[in-house]
């Protein structure tokens, strides 16, 4: 397993003193908090620093630990001394939501948490699952990994994979939770519902916003456009004179749900490249019949 | 190799947990989501304690209170302030994102 290097982690000197590390703990705590900080390496930084945290904050851990330091190499396949853990006696340590810290601290550092009586009670899971939008549309069957924590004989926590499909029912909304009845042997699965990023659908709330590109002359003259939405193509009406930028409400066409949300067009206007004479002179007798300045306010005529 | 299909399980939209069932989703006791709710950090519906129900977002809410509490040692008022502060920065982060376009 790989060696871990608690003081890198946290930044301080290995003699540095309990209020040094407290205090770097903290400072990393606070920067990489996955409520404060989404996204993987937040997390991971996170787990590490809580990692180290946890051994160099507890005496009798820490000493174990730097008696490891001294002990020999710590190349890439790091194995304890045997018989290593006699003499010390570690505290319990603090749970962590579930997750399972390193390899190395599992095998040397966790003491058993569980005993006989609580090893056979039946505990919910919860994981985050990302769904995309149009999934909220029609409803869907997902297939998802569950890490589910496991202890062995000897009172070790191990991560275990479970695969499991779960519906998602049509208009759930980001920050509800699905729940899969558990069988009795394994407990509930709470599943927090978030949306996976669209390149094109921008929700908010209960709306979902898009852009929709037009014309220089679908803008000036209005008409029917034909636009897509998470529910399929729809043909929209843009009135004349249609500015850049423009929102056109699409009522009810926006997220499902208990209370259906709106579709927001925002209007943007797209040049067409002129690569022909007939294009440019398109654009030439514009210029010349069309008196329009749009930086007629800007003081530079 | 052959692959096997798994088995599509059924799943509730969890809408609304009452005091205990919030309690024992976030591992708090109940005096802590009390306090979260005289300092207005979560809103239920219903008069009083035996008739809360916590919707959508306050279940979110009420883990991440949760889990700063745990992790950060902050106090409910702290944490009220942070949530307010995280919902207005991911506001301005989507009308960011909005005007990029």
């Amino acid at each position: 397993m790989e060696f871990q290097d608690y003081y890198k982690v946290l930044g301080v000197a290995s003699d540095a003193d309990d209020s040094a590390i407290k205090r770097a703990y903290r400072k990393l705590a606070r920067e990489f908090h996955p409520d404060v900080n989404p996204g993987p390496e937040a997390e991971d930084k996170f787990k590490a620093a809580s990692e180290a945290y946890e051994v160099l904050k507890d005496p009798e851990k820490r000493t174990a630990y730097d008696d490891l330091c001294n002990a020999g190499p710590r190349s890439g396949n790091f194995q304890p001394p045997p018989g290593w853990e006699q003499g010390y006696s570690f505290s319990e340590t603090s749970s962590s939501d579930d997750h399972a810290f390193s390899d190395f601290f599992e095998t040397l550092f966790r003491q058993q948490q569980y005993d006989q009586g609580r090893h056979g009670m039946v505990r919910d899971q919860f994981a985050k699952i990302n769904v995309d939008i149009e999934d909220v549309y029609h409803g869907a069957s997902r297939d998802l990994i569950l890490q589910v924590p496991d202890m062995d004989q000897s009172g070790r926590v191990r991560m275990q994979e479970r695969r499991l499909a779960v519906h998602i029912p049509k208009g759930v909304q980001e920050g509800q939770h699905l729940r899969i009845k558990g069988d009795g042997a394994a407990g509930d699965v709470l599943l927090e519902v978030s949306f996976a990023p669209h390149p094109m659908y921008r929700p908010d709330g209960h709306d979902l916003h898009m852009d929709l590109p037009v014309t220089p002359w679908e803008a000036a003259l209005g008409g029917k456009v034909a636009m897509p939405t998470p529910a399929g193509k729809v043909d929209i009406k843009i009135p004349a004179n249609t500015r850049p930028g423009q929102k056109l409400r699409l009522k009810g066409r926006g997220l499902p749900g208990a209370r259906s949300g709106d579709l927001y067009a925002h209007i943007t206007i797209v040049n067409p490249p002129v690569e022909t004479e007939t294009g440019r002179q398109f654009f030439e007798k514009m210029a010349r019949e069309m008196s329009f300045d749009p930086r007629k306010k800007m003081g530079v005529t | 190799m052959k692959k096997t299909k798994l088995q599509t399980h059924a799943s509730d939209i969890v809408d609304a947990m009452d005091l205990m069932e919030l309690c024992r989703f976030c591992r708090v006791e109940q005096g802590w989501i009390v306090e979260l709710v005289d300092h207005g950090v979560l809103d239920p519906d219903g008069p009083e304690q035996s008739d809360w129900r916590f919707y959508g977002y306050n279940i979110v809410r009420a883990r991440k209170a949760g889990r700063l509490r745990r992790d950060l040692g902050i106090n409910a008022a702290g944490i009220g302030m942070i949530l307010d502060l995280m919902n207005e920065r991911d506001r301005l982060i989507r009308q960011i994102a909005m005007h990029q376009q």
